[in-house]
């Protein structure tokens, strides 16, 4: 008997979504990088994490990188777009946390609009760890570049109407719906968000992320069965493209983090932390990630050849 | 003819091999009902009395598990490959992880050679109770000298205790002269081909081992299992000869698929996947590495494994690994790290196996003996637990009076999570007379947070 290739043809197919002006997420009616099966869509996107604030608690390694530029959102930008060329910037409103510096929404949405006018790439708006001033803040940046088709990132259960109804609808952005790593919690707020007005092809989704050896097996399960559901039983309430913040996760843990005094049989801190960034990005790639958001330029570099060679 | 034996039968195949008594012996109320759930491997051949032998024969082949289980390694150093079920975890469990390996090359120069040395010997720790440590060093005989290999195999096996050695190479006389000298550590032989399989079948057969196909391609591989398997040899480890990531990834995601969605049982072998020779970054590697941890490789050969490595790696594997049906949970109680007394420093974290081993190892670096309580946190992470409302004041009290803390214990003061500092007053309400301290929110930074709170309560 000769070989026979197998091959799984499915009936859904994941919805293309369009960022900035021209940046194409998702459009896959595959898995994930099988190209010998069908049509893989767009290429996955891969990002640049800036903060809008100095990165006091970055590892050294990266505030070598970054220090000369963080002092300035819009500069921070312009450096990573012209020496590491990423699809997208996000910028994290880290410092309009109430516990923190408690920036205001207006201040938030003005360097918004800087990095909108100076930055030739599309933004990705991710907030602080406040649900509630996410949405003021949110509002307030959708507002201000209304029609540009910029991410949000996120709106959940406690907020979603605020920044469906403001970024989604009355200001043509895209929503990010976040769930956490549960497959029927994805499904029941990218609904709420469709029904609130928001059109599907304005909305991507973050069902969980996590670092590789940190509950890292229920982020894969859960994209693994988000895929399947989308294009195996064409469930057109999960064939929003997701986004992954890679890097929210992976800085934190301590693999990254330790110092070389700490752990001196680890070796070199910095090596670790682009390790762990990029294991937990090829990881969530594979499982069907259509954009990762990283911090280390040798992640970027080494997550974008990765897909140019599987593609 | 051949091909056909080697797919599974479907539950009509296998009525039509049965008596058709319907005498319910076997437990089922029909002989189609014993079939049909006998294709689904839930029941076995010997449970029908009436079955003629040839027919049992048959049937014990055709339900055999789809992906072949294989082993290599001798003693406590013995692994288990393949007889995976399932191509996505959350359909049932991946049972066999995949085992990485460090390659040797014979024309590398000595500095090279001992620099692996040293990182295998060096990356050896304990994660979650499982022992991390890199499995294989893989031998490849550049160099054509039988010597230089075998010189070469005895340096690294003699200096790495732990590893089992997987012989490349495609040269009989070579594969049989380094089997023979390694046999008692259960090597893997690699290096079968279109030409020389039945001289490599022989060596293999010869001491029992696990031996490595290789082909052009897909189709040619396919053929030449077959060709291996004609022969009665079936410990076998597939390599479809990708050597490009993309080439590869085609070639672990379809071997797998045509034994597990095919039911063809001729590629129903695990597979191994030279990443060392797609990539010549040590971050690409462990990017390639990833994806094929996920998506389905058995062997990962690798350049090198240093810490960089193997942190991420071995960690992903871990995960991706964990039996879904089975969370790894730990045990409610109070736990004694170090030489603690009564007056030692009291925390209390979750009961997910995750999350208390990395406490505990955090708490023992510190060199601070101490207690950790665990409440019925539902088997969660910190932050999951308290989401889910499984862990709080009342949850946390509880196993303060439970575990009957205030009689064992001097202290009154609890160290709680810093992702949960909210739940702070709540427990001082529920515990008249304690007080609660916030902690860090990464177990990362615990001893320097533990030796300055023993330095505090001192003074
Ligand atoms: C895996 C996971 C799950 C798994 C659970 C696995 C498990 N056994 O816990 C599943 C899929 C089941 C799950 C479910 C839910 N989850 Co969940 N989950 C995660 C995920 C991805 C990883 C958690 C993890 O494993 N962390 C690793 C462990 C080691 O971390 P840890 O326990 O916090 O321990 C660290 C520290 O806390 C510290 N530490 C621990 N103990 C102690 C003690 C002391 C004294 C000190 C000082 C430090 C310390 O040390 C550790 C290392 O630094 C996180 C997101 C993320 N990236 O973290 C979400 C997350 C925790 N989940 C979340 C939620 C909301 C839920 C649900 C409630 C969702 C829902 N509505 O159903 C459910 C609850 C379960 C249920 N239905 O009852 C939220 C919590 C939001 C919040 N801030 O409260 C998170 C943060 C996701 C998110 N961003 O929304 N989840
Ligand atoms: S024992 Fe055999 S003959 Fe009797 S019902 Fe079962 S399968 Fe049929």
């Amino acid at each position: 008997m000769a070989y026979k290739k197998p091959s799984q043809k499915f009936s859904g197919k994941i919805r293309e979504v369009t960022v900035g002006s021209g940046l194409k997420l998702g459009g896959e009616s595959v898995l994930p990088f099988y190209k010998f099966d069908g049509d893989t869509g767009a290429k996955p996107a891969v990002g640049m994490e800036i903060w809008d604030v100095f990165p006091e608690s970055w590892p050294q390694s990266l505030k070598d990188i970054f220090g000369p530029y963080a002092d300035d959102p819009v500069k921070w930008a312009k450096f990573c777009v012209e020496k590491y060329n990423p699809d997208f910037i996000c910028i994290k409103f880290e410092g309009a946390n109430p516990e923190g510096d408690d920036r205001s929404p207006e201040d938030c949405a003005r360097i918004a609009e800087r990095l909108a006018g100076e930055v030739p790439v599309p933004l990705v708006i991710a907030g602080c760890d406040s649900d509630e001033k996410n949405a003021k803040v949110f509002t307030k940046v959708a507002e201000a570049l209304p029609d540009k088709n910029y991410v949000f990132l996120s709106a959940i259960e406690a907020n979603y109407k605020e920044i469906g109804a403001a970024c989604g609808m009355a200001y043509g952005n895209i929503v990010s719906a976040e769930s956490s790593v549960d497959l029927n919690l994805a499904k029941q707020l990218n609904i709420l968000i469709t029904q609130l007005g928001v059109k599907p092809e304005k909305m991507v989704m973050n069902p969980g992320c996590a670092a590789v050896g940190y509950g890292f097996e229920y982020v894969v399960t859960t994209m693994d069965r988000i895929k399947l559901a989308a294009l195996d039983q064409n469930d057109s309430t999960l064939q929003m493209p997701i986004i992954s913040p890679v890097s929210f996760e992976t800085w934190k843990a301590k693999e990254a983090i330790a110092t070389e005094e700490d752990m001196p049989e680890w070796g070199g801190q910095e090596e670790r932390g682009i390790a762990m960034e990029v294991s937990t990005a090829a990881g969530v790639l594979a499982a069907g990630s259509n954009a990762v958001i990283l911090r280390h330029p040798k992640s970027v570099e080494v997550i974008r050849k990765f897909i140019d060679e599987l593609l | 003819m051949m091909g056909e034996m080697n797919m599974a039968l479907n539950g009509m195949e296998i009525y039509k091999m049965l008596p058709k008594k319907n005498c319910k012996e076997c437990g089922f109320p029909t002989c189609l009902a014993f079939a049909m759930k006998l294709a689904q491997g839930g029941t076995q051949a010997e449970k029908c009395p009436y079955m003629s032998d040839e027919a049992k024969g048959k049937l014990a082949e055709a339900t055999a598990p789809p992906m072949r289980t294989v082993t290599f390694g001798a003693g406590e150093r013995t692994y288990s490959l393949g007889g995976e079920t399932v191509l996505f975890r959350h359909e049932k469990t991946f049972v066999n992880r995949p085992r990485f390996a460090v390659m040797f090359d014979d024309a590398e120069n000595a500095d090279e050679v001992a620099k692996k040395i040293n990182h295998i010997n060096s990356v050896n720790y304990t994660r979650i109770s499982e022992e991390m440590y890199v499995e294989i060093a893989a031998f490849r005989c550049s160099s054509q000298d039988k010597q230089k290999f075998i010189s070469l195999i005895k340096k690294v096996t003699s200096e790495c205790k732990k590893v089992v050695p997987m012989i490349i190479s495609e040269d009989p006389d070579i594969a049989s002269a380094a089997a023979e000298e390694f046999a008692a550590l259960g090597p893997i032989i690699y290096g079968a081909n279109e030409q020389n399989c039945e001289a490599m079948v022989g060596i293999a057969k010869k001491h029992n081992l696990l031996l490595g196909v290789k082909a052009e391609n897909q189709a040619k591989l396919y053929d030449t299992v077959q060709k291996i398997q004609n022969m009665g040899y079936k410990e076998l480890l597939l390599d479809a000869g990708g050597r490009s990531l993309k080439n590869a990834f085609d070639d672990a995601v379809n071997i797998r698929r045509t034994a597990l969605l095919s039911k063809d049982r001729t590629f129903g072998y695990p597979t191994v996947t030279f990443v060392c020779d797609m990539a010549q970054d040590k971050m690409m590697e462990v990017a390639m590495a990833t994806l094929f941890v996920e998506k389905y490789a058995s062997i990962i050969v690798l350049s090198d494994m240093d810490y960089s490595m193997a942190l991420p790696l071995f960690a992903l594997r871990q995960n991706i690994y964990t039996d879904p049906q089975r969370p790894m949970r730990i045990e409610q109680g109070i736990y004694k790290i170090g030489q603690a007394d009564e007056s030692s420093p009291l925390l209390v974290t979750v009961d997910f196996a995750l999350t208390y081993f990395i406490v505990s190892g955090e708490v023992e670096r510190s060199k601070v003996p101490s207690w950790i309580l665990i409440p019925d946190a539902g088997g969660y992470s910190v932050l999951t637990a308290w989401a889910s409302g499984k862990l709080n004041a009342k949850s946390i009290a509880k196993a303060i009076k439970d575990f009957e803390v205030e009689g064992k214990l001097k202290t009154r003061e609890l160290i709680i999570p810093g992702k949960v500092a909210v739940l702070k007053s709540d427990i001082e309400d529920e515990l008249p007379g304690w007080k609660v301290i916030v902690g860090t929110r990464e177990a990362a930074s615990l001893p320097a947070f533990l030796k300055d709170y023993r330095q505090k309560s001192a003074s």
